[in-house]
């Protein structure tokens, strides 16, 4: 494996007793786990191509311990990773070999649900769909919906800053929660937001949202819920070429429509897909959209004839509307499919996640293809098209010698060429261990100095979840001193460390 | 006054070290405590840098004047969600508002409580830190998580982090038809309790208000926004409430707090919307209005303002002055005291951008 991460303490490594045993003290029974085996179960979250069994687990069910397993951690110098369900994508939860896991699945529990505030306060370790289950009976529902969302957890969706298919219209996790609790690696509990719209001074939940778990560990959670749109109806649309697509995208935007959900595929994710689980698609295609309107049934129906209109006007070939929810779902089947169907097409898969600006597809698109060949890789592309979002998913075979540092080395070429256009690194699956060192790519040594003065605000002695999102680790003290003239740092070509 | 007309002009006023104050167009000018700080005014980084309207993407230089950037989309058929507003009307001020200093003071307008705040739009920005040194947050596309979100310190930071000079906004298309609902001679807390069943209806409720006194007598209004064809189906969702004549004046009423008497104190508390008929029974002579469903609360008053501020405690929010002479804001902190742990936290944070305190006025 091509990652570094930060070389483990002897000297933290030969206290694991003690570790264990102070942990023990906090936390009673089964919730300090320490043998092999069972930490086996924690090595890796949903980027499974990195492993790692942490020093010991530790599971609180109150904030009170968890504020005092930070304490203690602080106090000691002893390295804590949080975690909810274990799904990123980028290696957010991936344990170190000298640091405590501080998994947060007990705090399972609804606290309360206010349909008046339209608001819903959650533990973290309450999972994503869950929230939607206990306000689903009045109507209401929880707007992002990333794919892992029967598994995933709030507190991991407030950490990366979760999107899904519907957030175009809907917003990313950030554009959803109202409040969190805090604990900071210091060990404070510490309220951000709440009920009402905007804070009393800095905006310091926003920051937490999409922090990755190196700022503190939220153990309480307030969301926005939503009344559930009276319908929702999609479009299958079938294109000769992936330009009329993206046109037809660009399109219904300049025309005032903001779908629930533009989802594309291209040529080789259809087929993949609908060899799998025969959603019905049409395969002599180049690309193919599936958009979803949602809203007052009146409103559906009109919006419906704009997008077939402007399809057409744009050389669809196929067109075909819902006429009812079980069509409807059944066109989201294959594209929903499409990482399964993925994975029998080729031992293994990696699922890329860019940004780009939507004009630049068919360039990186074309690119895309050109690198595909130059590594010998197969890429299917599945495509949040509303928002420029890509999916690519590269096709390899982990247990062929090289493949997977092939695949690696692709995908990095896959994100440079994002940035390169215009766009970023990643839309929605987070940093992680897994685009750490592309960090520079997209950002200045200045721009990254001064996202690690703001981790240095929360946690200066660097303790929570490190080895995660930067490159490299300035000690606190050190970015203090750094100075950095107009953007450019002083003797930009010596190594710094 | 200083008026920097480059990066590196600005780099080099703020590595100083001299105490600054940032402004924009100056409309905000009687917001915080009185200050000696040298002024910094940011208008020469003005100007549309990129803007493809399909991408619902638009760069301006942060000196850029509101006006100019709504009329630029608004020709597109688009707008700012957020919907900003300037303030030269409620404070009584010169000039016309920056989208800097809109970002900076995180204004946002009835609209916002359906399509979100500066913070939900701001995708990306350059600055110039506390430091001196210009750096680049965010990105210009609709959708990022890479590196802390930072443009979310810099909504309503009101100029303490960094001095914005360039700014990505998201943009997203303008309704085509705006419908005003209203009920007439209801109470507060009928009031919050019509506002609420309303936007938990599939009505797609946009704005919601409350004027305790509006041409002759109480006036709760709803705003549906949209296409046409949605329109009267969504209005008739929402049989109690009867269509409003000259909307467009009690939205920018609502707005601009105009209903409320000059002569006294102008507070702006955020609070639990349901808990907003509470802070109204604690403080029976101010005079009131309710704008995001009762979660922004305008209060005129002379009353004590820790009362006020324990009223907006009570329901789970704070309170800022928004508007009040000199002598008051040299006495009365204009930004809700926050508790210890937290304010520490938060004097950390505005070290890591300023660790000098360039910006460290006094104002707030």
């Amino acid at each position: 494996m091509s990652l570094v991460m930060p070389a483990p303490d002897p000297a933290t490594l030969a206290k694991r007793a003690e570790i264990v045993a102070a942990l023990r003290a906090i936390v009673p029974g089964e919730g300090v786990i320490d043998d092999i085996e069972s930490l086996r179960a924690y090595e890796s979250d949903g980027l499974t191509a990195y492993r790692q069994p942490p020093m010991v687990c530790v599971l609180p069910e109150t904030v009170e311990q968890v504020a005092a397993i930070l304490r203690w951690c602080h106090g000691n110098r002893v390295k804590v990773v949080p975690r909810g369900a274990g799904t990123s994508l980028s290696g957010g939860a991936l344990p170190l070999a000298d640091g405590v896991l501080l998994g947060m699945a007990r705090f399972n529990r609804v606290l309360d649900i206010d349909y008046a505030d339209r608001v819903a306060v959650v533990q973290p370790g309450v999972t994503n769909l869950a929230i939607t289950c206990a306000v689903e009976d009045a109507g209401f529902y929880y707007a992002p919906d990333p794919s892992s969302q029967i598994a995933c957890t709030i507190g991991g969706n407030v950490a990366e800053n979760s999107g899904g298919v519907h957030c175009l219209k809907y917003g990313l996790t950030t554009n959803n929660v109202l409040g969190v609790e805090l604990v900071t690696m210091e060990g404070d509990v510490i309220r951000l937001g709440g009920r009402g719209l905007e804070p009393a001074g800095l905006d310091l939940l926003g920051v937490i949202v999409g922090s990755e778990g190196l700022l503190g560990v939220v153990t309480e959670v307030t969301v926005r819920i939503l009344p559930r749109p009276q319908t929702a109806q999609a479009l299958l649309i079938g294109f000769p070429s992936v330009e009329s697509a993206g046109q037809c995208v660009a399109d219904v935007i300049a025309a005032g429509i903001i779908p629930a959900g533009m989802e594309m595929m291209d040529r080789a994710a259809v087929h993949a897909a609908e060899d799998f689980v025969h959603a019905g698609y049409p395969l002599d295609v180049e690309a193919l959209l599936i958009v979803e309107l949602d809203g007052p049934v009146a409103e559906c129906g009109h919006l419906s004839g704009e997008v077939e209109r402007i399809a057409l006007a744009n050389g669809a070939v196929s067109v075909r509307a819902s006429v009812d929810e079980a069509e409807r779902i059944a066109f989201w089947a294959g594209r929903k499919a499409a990482f399964p169907a993925a994975g029998r097409l080729s031992p293994d898969y990696y699922c890329m996640d860019g940004t780009i600006p939507r004009r630049r597809l068919p360039h990186v698109l074309n690119r895309m293809n050109e690198l595909s060949g130059q590594y010998g890789l197969g890429v299917i592309n599945v495509f949040h098209a509303g928002d420029g979002n890509l999916h690519p998913l590269i096709l390899y075979d982990a247990n062929q010698p090289g493949q997977l540092e092939a695949a690696e080395a692709f995908g990095a070429d896959i994100l440079r060429l994002c940035v390169e256009v215009g766009g970023v690194l990643t839309g929605e699956h987070g940093v992680g261990v897994e685009k750490r060192d592309l960090m520079p790519v997209m950002f200045s040594e200045a721009d990254l100095a001064q996202q690690q003065r703001v981790k240095c605000a929360f946690d200066p002695e660097l303790l929570l979840n490190p080895g995660k999102v930067f490159p490299e680790l300035h000690r606190c003290a050190e970015l203090g001193r750094m100075h950095i003239h107009r953007g450019e740092v002083p003797f930009p070509d010596l190594p710094r460390f | 006054m200083l008026r920097p007309a480059s990066i590196g002009d600005l780099c080099e006023v703020i590595a100083a070290g001299e105490k600054l104050r940032l402004r924009g167009g100056g409309t905000k000018d009687t917001v915080g405590a009185p200050c000696e700080a040298q002024v910094v005014d940011m208008r020469s980084f003005a100007g549309v840098i990129d803007y493809d309207p399909p991408e619902l993407v638009l760069t301006v230089g942060a000196g850029t004047p509101l006006a100019e950037i709504e009329a630029l989309v608004a020709g597109e058929g688009q707008m700012l969600a957020f919907d900003p507003f300037d303030h030269a009307r409620m404070l009584g001020s010169e000039g016309a508002a920056t989208i800097g200093g809109i970002i900076a003071a995180g204004v946002a307008g009835p609209a916002r409580l359906s399509r979100g705040g500066v913070r939900d739009h701001l995708l990306g920005f350059t600055a110039v830190s506390g430091r001196g040194e210009k750096f680049v947050a965010g990105a210009k596309v609709v959708k990022n998580v890479t590196g802390y979100d930072l443009p979310k310190l810099m909504a309503g930071s009101w100029g303490r982090l960094a001095a914005l000079t360039e700014v990505t906004l998201k943009v997203l298309p303008a309704p085509r038809t705006r419908r005003t609902l209203i009920r007439r001679g209801l109470d507060a807390a009928q009031a919050v309790a019509a506002m609420a069943y309303a936007l938990g209806t599939a009505a797609e409720v946009t704005a919601a208000a409350h004027l305790p006194d509006w041409q002759g007598g109480a006036v709760t209004a709803i705003r549906l926004d949209g296409f046409t064809e949605s329109i009267a189906a969504r209005a008739a969702m929402l049989p109690e409430f009867e269509p409003a004549e000259d909307a467009d004046a009690l939205w920018t009423a609502v707005r601009d707090a105009a209903p409320l008497p000059l002569d006294r104190p102008l507070w702006r508390l955020i609070v639990a919307p349901g808990k907003a008929p509470g802070v109204i029974s604690a403080l029976p002579h101010a005079a009131w209005l309710f704008d995001w469903a009762g979660g922004l609360i305008w209060l005129a008053t002379n009353a004590d303002p820790a009362v006020i501020r324990t009223a907006a405690e009570a329901a789970g929010g704070h309170a800022m002055i928004f508007r009040a002479d000199a002598a008051m804001r040299a006495a009365v902190p204009t930004l809700h005291p926050q508790p210890p742990a937290l304010a520490a936290l938060e004097a950390r944070v505005r070290r890591a951008f300023d660790p000098n305190g360039v910006f460290e006025t006094g104002r707030f």
